[in-house]
């Protein structure tokens, strides 16, 4: 209930007159933010949720440690014959997967923030429209960052060796993290046309659900049914997968990665200018 | 005359639809700088569209408005620029600190990191918010998100702020502490548009208030025309034994009755309120109340209680327009019941 009144205990403090003239009339006259250190600023309040409520990273860090250990351990003597042999092979593939499936959440906080009053002070100040939602997707970055480094370490605990090494790891995570960033817009876009946070994450796990299971990331798409293989080998998340796995093993193919930075770069095109007219109309 | 150098906000034939429902239905508004203007009307009468217009936060379907000189479409941001806004539900980040919060639009607008930092600490102390300043606002009071609030539509002192019902749904303490904000905020030079639903409010700050219902501007003035336009205020008074009310009705009907010779045989209209032992009548001045009180004593009926108030928004309306203050529910009503659900 917003009138609820002071909590005992809190400060009974009065707004001091003579302190608030002397901010009023002490107004500093700054030129607004520019669209780099705006979207900066809006990245830092979305570092700052983070920091107020942890929680909010385990479930996009539990869900990958589960898929990790169960596919690892329940099918990789199935799979490959050895555990160890489909974890070299499921790793690279659960760090797209677990990183992609962020993206979904970048979409539901924003639905989340328009029905709040903020959003209407962001859009009144003057600064480029673009700001807030660039600087929350490059909060989301940081998150998908998290996300990812996550399973590459728990990876190694589990005893996966990249034959690239750290740069390897590194690399694919990068390449990972910018795909996610061009998915990311697609969510938003479905963020700010949908009703609820509710229908953005149905949405969004009905569309990257099958879209991640029918790729490479779990299986060797050789033995699935040739209609069905045909598919896999086209599903860019597929290619994303096999990019990865290259650059971690050190047999990078310079083709497939240029692929998938087009897409991401196509769906940037598409969807960033969509959500940000959604956004400036409100 | 006002110059239009010297006009706040001047908008003209303003149409906003949702739908079906034409929100705002040609609003006129004229003010000038320098003054708290008062925008009277119910919830759902298109205040809240109204006042994201001028923001620039919707377009308006039709007319057009200037605001501190720009064109609310064309030059939208230099608007912007020169505006802030208090929505009506509290245009702060609950999942940030207070003091965080004034960081954040202190860089947004343009402050390097030490100096967002710094005036935000002034804004706080200010505010009476210091001790608050690193909770989460969604734990603040009612009270405390308003001063927090208004704090960071001042980070940087804007010409002109709108103020989108302020006091709705604060205690008495609270509501007189954001009065005296806005007070100080007008002697300092900013332009405020007030949106209220109080009549009270509109009479305590602005200098002058159109009342707006089913999106048009049914009346303007000052307080003061606005309330004579209204006619006279109420005593209300209540009896201690609710069987003496005929009498007591008897005698104030003709205590208050309206005088000058065309008048001679009229009594005041007194009303016989649904608590037996209450009733009012029109009053205009209070020395012939404190006469018809006497009166009542003299004869022997004995009173609990009696107040002479100023007309509420009720009355307004049931003078201007025949009918009570009606609510519909339009999004402005939407938004408060998710204020009230939050």
């Amino acid at each position: 209930m917003t009138a609820k009144m002071t909590s005992p205990g809190a400060p009974l403090a009065m707004a001091d007159e003579t302190a608030v003239r002397q901010a009023i009339s002490s107004s500093p006259r700054p030129t607004p933010a520019g669209s780099l250190s705006a979207a900066l600023a809006f990245g830092w309040r979305g570092m700052l949720k983070v920091k107020h409520v942890p929680e909010q990273l385990l479930d996009v860090t539990i869900t990958p440690v589960m898929f990790v250990l169960m596919f690892t351990y329940l099918f990789g003597g199935a799979i490959e014959g050895s555990t160890a042999k489909y974890l070299d092979y499921i790793l690279p593939g659960i760090l797209v997967m677990s990183v992609l499936f962020t993206t979904v959440y970048s979409g539901v906080a924003l639905n989340t923030d328009q029905t709040k009053g903020v959003v209407d002070r962001f859009r009144s100040l003057p600064i480029p429209r673009s700001a807030p939602l660039l600087g929350s997707l490059l909060g989301d970055s940081v998150r998908y960052l998290l996300s990812g480094t996550v399973i590459i370490l728990l990876g190694v605990i589990l005893g996966f060796r990249p034959g690239a090494g750290v740069v390897g790891a590194a690399a694919a995570l990068a390449l990972v993290v910018v795909f996610a960033f061009g998915l990311s817009w697609v969510f938003t876009t479905l963020g700010l046309l949908l009703r609820s946070p509710n229908a953005v994450m149905n949405a969004g796990f009905m569309g990257i659900f099958p879209l991640t299971f029918l790729s490479n990331v779990f299986v060797d798409p050789t033995t699935l049914p040739g209609p069905l293989e045909a598919f896999v080998k086209v599903n860019p998340i597929s290619l994303l997968a096999t990019a990865s796995r290259g650059l971690m093993e050190g047999d990078v193919d310079g083709a497939k990665i240029a692929i998938v930075l087009s897409v991401a770069a196509a769906l940037t095109i598409v969807f960033a200018p969509i959500t940000t007219r959604l956004y400036r109309k409100g | 005359m006002a110059t239009p150098a010297d006009l706040a906000i001047e908008a003209e034939g303003l149409v906003k639809s949702f739908g079906e429902t034409r929100a705002v239905d040609g609003v006129d508004l004229i003010v000038p700088r320098g003054s708290v203007y008062g925008v009277l009307g119910p919830n759902g009468a298109g205040k809240t569209t109204t006042i994201r217009m001028l923001a620039t936060l919707t377009r308006p379907d039709a007319g057009h408005a200037r605001v501190l000189g720009h064109d609310i479409v064309q030059e939208a941001d230099a608007v912007r620029a020169a505006v802030s806004l208090t929505g009506q539900l509290a245009s702060v980040d609950e999942d940030l600190t207070g003091r965080e919060n004034l960081i954040l639009l202190g860089r947004l607008l343009g402050l390097k990191r030490p100096a967002a930092k710094e005036r935000a600490a002034e804004l706080l102390e200010a505010f009476g918010l210091s001790a608050a300043a690193s909770k989460l606002v969604k734990h603040y009071s009612g009270g405390m998100r308003r001063r927090l609030d208004i704090a960071a539509s001042i980070v940087v002192t804007p010409e002109l702020m709108f103020l989108d019902e302020p006091t709705t749904g604060l205690d008495p303490r609270s509501r007189n502490q954001v009065w005296d904000i806005i007070r100080v905020l007008v002697a300092e030079g900013t332009t405020i548009l007030l949106c209220t639903q109080y009549l009270e409010e509109a009479d305590q700050l602005a200098e002058g208030i159109a009342v707006i219902d089913n999106g048009k501007v049914i009346a303007e003035g000052t307080p003061g025309q606005l309330k004579a336009s209204v006619g006279s205020s109420l005593l209300h008074v209540r009896l201690l034994d609710p069987a003496q009310r005929p009498e007591a009705e008897r005698l104030l009907a003709r205590a208050l009755a309206p005088c000058g010779p065309a008048a001679r045989e009229a009594l005041a209209p007194v009303t016989l309120e649904a608590d037996p032992t209450a009733l009012s009548a029109p009053c205009s001045d209070a020395d012939r109340g404190a006469a018809a009180l006497a009166g009542l004593a003299g004869a022997g009926v004995g009173i609990a209680d009696f107040s002479l108030g100023q007309p509420s928004l009720d009355e307004v309306f049931l003078a201007l327009t025949g009918r009570p203050a009606h609510d519909v529910p339009a999004e402005e009503a939407g938004a408060i019941d998710e204020e009230q659900r939050a």
